[in-house]
């Protein structure tokens, strides 16, 4: 059997909820052996939106989430020694870790041990052009040199050296998501970077932690025909991880949700493509052979993933500016509420073209169609019986005249529209492009300092 | 002899995305349900259902073991979530439009395997 490791995941984005960790945590506590905290907060487009706010204010920039969901549980896992890593750095890990120190003194701590994990930012190490001609699919980047942000995905072996150092609490920026867990598992076991197979079962174990509740009966629940119980109170899994790779999903005993066969067999298949190469910075996860038991009440065995060489080159999420999307909506209800409706879609559509000719614009109905109708084209209401339709309007344009002019001429079809027009809702929102590129390993430069010890 | 049902009677899915790429994992409640499935939705017919949004390409993967499968659909989600002009740029809610799809399975197999089968907390 040999020693165990126990990882809880405490959050699976930066819109998580910050009472999750509270029983992760109070687990963990009770657990022998290395246990570990992980959190995971950025979404595609959230680094962007941090690097921006770095350029306004450089000490700031990291996420935006990091008080709400670190405070609850910081001190108990400082007490209890159960360390803490996070993606929560996004664009300024520095930053966040002296956020942390204050946060920490301001609930009377003593100050803990914080890593920066660096080197994921590739801004001023490649030009615009150059990610350009890096881009997989080449759509967005081309002639576009306002790069707003453009991070490489970073592996597992800096957050291992962070703990090696004695982090308490590791920050980083970009780094693959199950990265996040595949680091103190290096750290604890000390597998080497060719073990391919252990690595891939520490990254299947960081795939499946790194949505949170997604793999407890979040994202899952149907009922009728996949119950949940509990879900209001859904527990946050806890993996506890095997020297050779075996991984056991759990989560606190006595909170809502479920852990069977299906919940984790959705969640290891979740945003997976080719299931026999699923590309990570530190290896090539092949799920092919993967089999998952239950071996008692929420408790899933899941074994069998095999590794290849990792890829020769890194992904890296770049953004640029997206322009502004103008969103407008406006309910007709009752009797001919579809007739109604459409009629007012005509009228925006007729003064629009006429308006701004070049504005491609998406309308929904909700209530008779709208996600999943034909998203190209206008909804056809005429056989639709309806008596409850929203109406949505949607443009995204650089010209932001184009974007309010939309949003007004709907607000004028209360007093010009259809009979019955009403509560209009309008918002305009700036918009972030992001794009993949394929990034030679060369470019990434990991650096680990210890936070207040850096030069 | 067979009976017609829903996909969503014997087979669970979830939606997942990466930029304008969707994946949706399928899998069977029951695994004996798998050789159905495998036969009767088909990367083929999955490309039907989703006509409308013009896939570029569709690729099945099986996963046996799992009683699952892995569909795979690109440039289906007008941009992606940080492009798109509707309201699920994730393609969240597509799993439920791929559970709509009509299958035969050999009668007395069982509906829902987790019917009666509900877990406390």
């Amino acid at each position: 059997m040999g020693e165990k490791i126990f990882i809880g995941c405490a959050a699976g984005f930066a819109g998580d909820r910050s009472d999750a960790g509270g029983p992760v945590v109070a687990t963990l506590a009770g657990q022998a052996g290395p246990r570990f905290l992980i959190y995971e907060t950025l979404a595609e487009r959230t680094l962007a939106l941090c690097q921006l706010e770095r350029r306004k204010d450089p000490g700031r920039g990291y996420s935006p989430a990091l008080d709400r969901l670190l405070t609850p549980v910081l001190a108990q896992c400082l007490a209890a020694k159960i360390r803490i890593i996070g993606n929560f750095g996004a664009a300024n890990p520095p930053a966040a870790a002296r956020r942390i120190a204050e946060i920490a003194r301001s609930l009377g701590l003593p100050t803990p041990r914080i890593a920066v994990v660096e080197g994921d930012d590739l801004s001023g190490r490649l030009s615009a052009s150059e990610l350009a001609k890096r881009e997989t699919g080449g759509k967005i980047l081309v002639q576009r040199p306002d790069i707003i942000s453009a991070n490489l995905y970073l592996g597992a072996q800096p957050i291992a050296r962070a703990l090696d150092q004695g982090a308490d609490i590791v920050v980083t920026g970009r780094v693959a998501d199950s990265a996040l867990a595949l680091g103190p598992l290096l750290h604890v076991f000390r597998w080497r970077s060719d073990d391919w197979d252990r690595l891939a079962a520490g990254t299947l174990a960081g795939h499946l932690l790194e949505c949170g509740a997604q793999v407890t009966g979040g994202y899952f629940a149907d009922p009728g025909y996949k119950d949940i119980p509990g879900l209001a109170e859904v527990g946050y899994p806890i993996a506890e991880i095997a020297s050779d790779g075996d991984i056991v999903i759990t989560k606190p005993p006595g909170s809502g949700g479920v852990i069977d066969r299906l919940t984790v067999i959705e969640q290891l298949l979740y945003e997976i493509h080719d299931p026999a190469a699923y590309l990570a910075p530190d290896v090539v996860l092949d799920v092919t052979g993967v089999e998952v038991s239950e071996t008692g009440k929420d408790r899933v065995r899941v074994t069998g993933a095999r590794g290849k060489p990792a890829p020769e080159t890194l992904k890296a999420t770049v953004c640029v500016e997206g322009g502004v999307l103008g969103e407008a909506e406006i309910s007709y209800a009752g009797i001919n509420a579809a007739a109604r409706a459409a009629l007012a879609a005509e009228v925006i559509r007729d003064r629009m073209r006429r308006r701004a000719p070049g504005l491609q614009i998406r309308v929904d109905a909700i209530g008779a169609v709208s996600v999943l109708g034909n998203s190209s084209v206008a909804p056809d209401l005429r056989e639709s019986e309806s008596e409850d339709i929203r109406l949505r309007f949607s443009a995204q344009s650089a010209d932001v005249a184009q974007i309010e002019m939309l949003l007004d001429e709907v607000e004028a079809l209360y007093c010009a529209g259809p009979a019955g027009g009403a509560g209009v809702r309008r918002r305009a929102t700036p918009r972030l492009a992001s794009t993949a590129c394929l990034i030679e390993r060369r470019y990434a430069e990991p650096r680990v300092t210890l936070f207040g010890e850096s030069a | 002899m067979t009976r017609t049902v829903r996909l969503h009677e014997v087979a669970n899915a979830r939606s997942g995305d990466k930029g304008d790429r969707l994946n949706i994992a399928l899998v069977c409640r029951d695994p004996s349900h798998y050789p159905a499935i495998a036969a009767q939705v088909t990367a083929a017919r999955v490309a039907e259902i989703f006509a409308a949004r013009r896939p570029t390409r569709v690729v099945r993967f099986e996963l046996p073991k799992l009683a699952a499968f892995n569909f795979v659909l690109d440039d289906v989600l007008e941009g992606g979530v940080n492009g798109s002009l509707g309201l699920d740029g994730h393609g969240k809610s597509l799993s439920f439009l791929l559970l709509d799809l009509a299958i035969d399975i050999a009668p007395g197999e069982p509906q829902s395997a987790r019917a009666g089968q509900k877990q406390s907390v």
